[in-house]
């Protein structure tokens, strides 16, 4: 089994509230030097049976049509195995 | 025969009983439809109502989009069936791109809930007749997603083409561009707005008067003449 991990963020030119909300707090709690925050979502799938070419397709459709609303979203799709997973913890 | 006209019910839809309280009040038959019934009943037209489908999972509408109603719907409102979306309706035909844009929380990230003035721009569409272009209005807003947001492209084509429904007057409550508060698609069958014309269509509630009255008369005078 193959974790494969869908990142959506607002694209660039479209106004974040909740990403400048939590900047502004920075400076409250000690955080200095961080200039601008954006705020998105990430996707963790867990897919049965091999993460192939196929399998890929199907996810980025996915994403395309359903995580992510393309009009204001960029996303992307990656694959993880348990073991990065782990890793990158 | 008078005009039936369709009110569909999703998980967390709350205005679907005043909805067809409105279309009654109107002078049309409301008609029930249910979001896992792809059976739109035959009904001349459907109004998508307030609420919090599916909890505003995802992205407000995200889900609710594809429903098995709005299957049939979204097909049919192509081939003309007028369809009004009000508040999570509005983020419904955005997100099943029968309106272009989307809809994304307040800029103020508070839920608002008050008096709203509005201005009709477009009197064209099939929601919209029993007004004149450019009547200040005043109904409810009630929401937390509101702020409407397209590109640039988008924001000339719906200018340049009186696609602009209805703008926000005496300030902009949500950070929505260009002070929208509603649109409509290039045939004026598919319309979408925000604020709540089926709660001010009573002299004793709501507002206190009855601005929202004629988006239903709208429809049915445009129905039954038709």
């Amino acid at each position: 089994m193959a974790r494969v991990v869908v990142d959506v963020m607002l694209k660039p030119e479209i106004l974040d509230p909740q990403g400048q909300a939590v900047q502004r707090a920075l400076p409250r709690l000690g955080f200095d030097g961080i200039s601008d925050v954006r705020q998105g979502k990430r996707f963790e799938l867990e897919v049965d049976g091999p993460v192939d070419e196929a399998a890929l397709a199907r996810i980025h459709e996915l994403a395309e049509t359903f995580l992510a609303n393309t009009v204001i979203e960029d996303f992307t799709v990656k694959v993880e195995s348990g073991d990065t997973a782990e890793a990158v913890k | 025969m008078t005009a039936r006209i369709g009110v569909v019910t999703f998980p967390g839809s709350l205005d679907d009983r005043d909805t067809q309280r409105a279309i009654r009040l109107a002078g049309a038959e409301p008609v029930a439809l249910w979001h896992k019934d792809k059976d739109l009943k035959q009904v001349d037209a459907v109004v998508l109502c307030g609420g919090f489908s599916y909890g505003d999972y995802l992205r407000a509408g995200a889900i609710a989009r594809f429903s098995p109603v709005m299957e049939s719907l979204i097909e049919q409102a192509k081939a003309g069936l007028p369809v009004l979306g009000i508040c999570n309706g509005f983020q419904i035909l955005t997100e099943a791109h029968l309106l272009p844009g989307a809809m994304l929380g307040n800029d103020h990230l508070h839920f608002i809930c008050r008096e709203q003035k509005l201005r009709v721009e477009n009197a064209d569409t099939a929601w919209t007749g029993d007004y004149t272009a450019g009547q200040e209005i005043r109904i409810p807003l009630k929401n937390m997603d509101g702020r409407y947001v397209a590109d640039r492209y988008t924001l000339d084509k719906l200018e340049a083409e009186g696609r602009v429904a209805f703008r926000y007057l005496d300030g902009n409550p949500n950070g929505s561009l260009n002070d929208i508060a509603g649109i409509t698609n290039e045939a004026g069958n598919v319309v979408g707005l925000m604020p709540h014309p089926e709660h001010a269509v009573e002299p004793l509630i709501g507002t206190g008067r009855t601005d929202g009255l004629p988006f239903f008369t709208s429809i049915l005078k445009k129905l039954v003449t038709a």
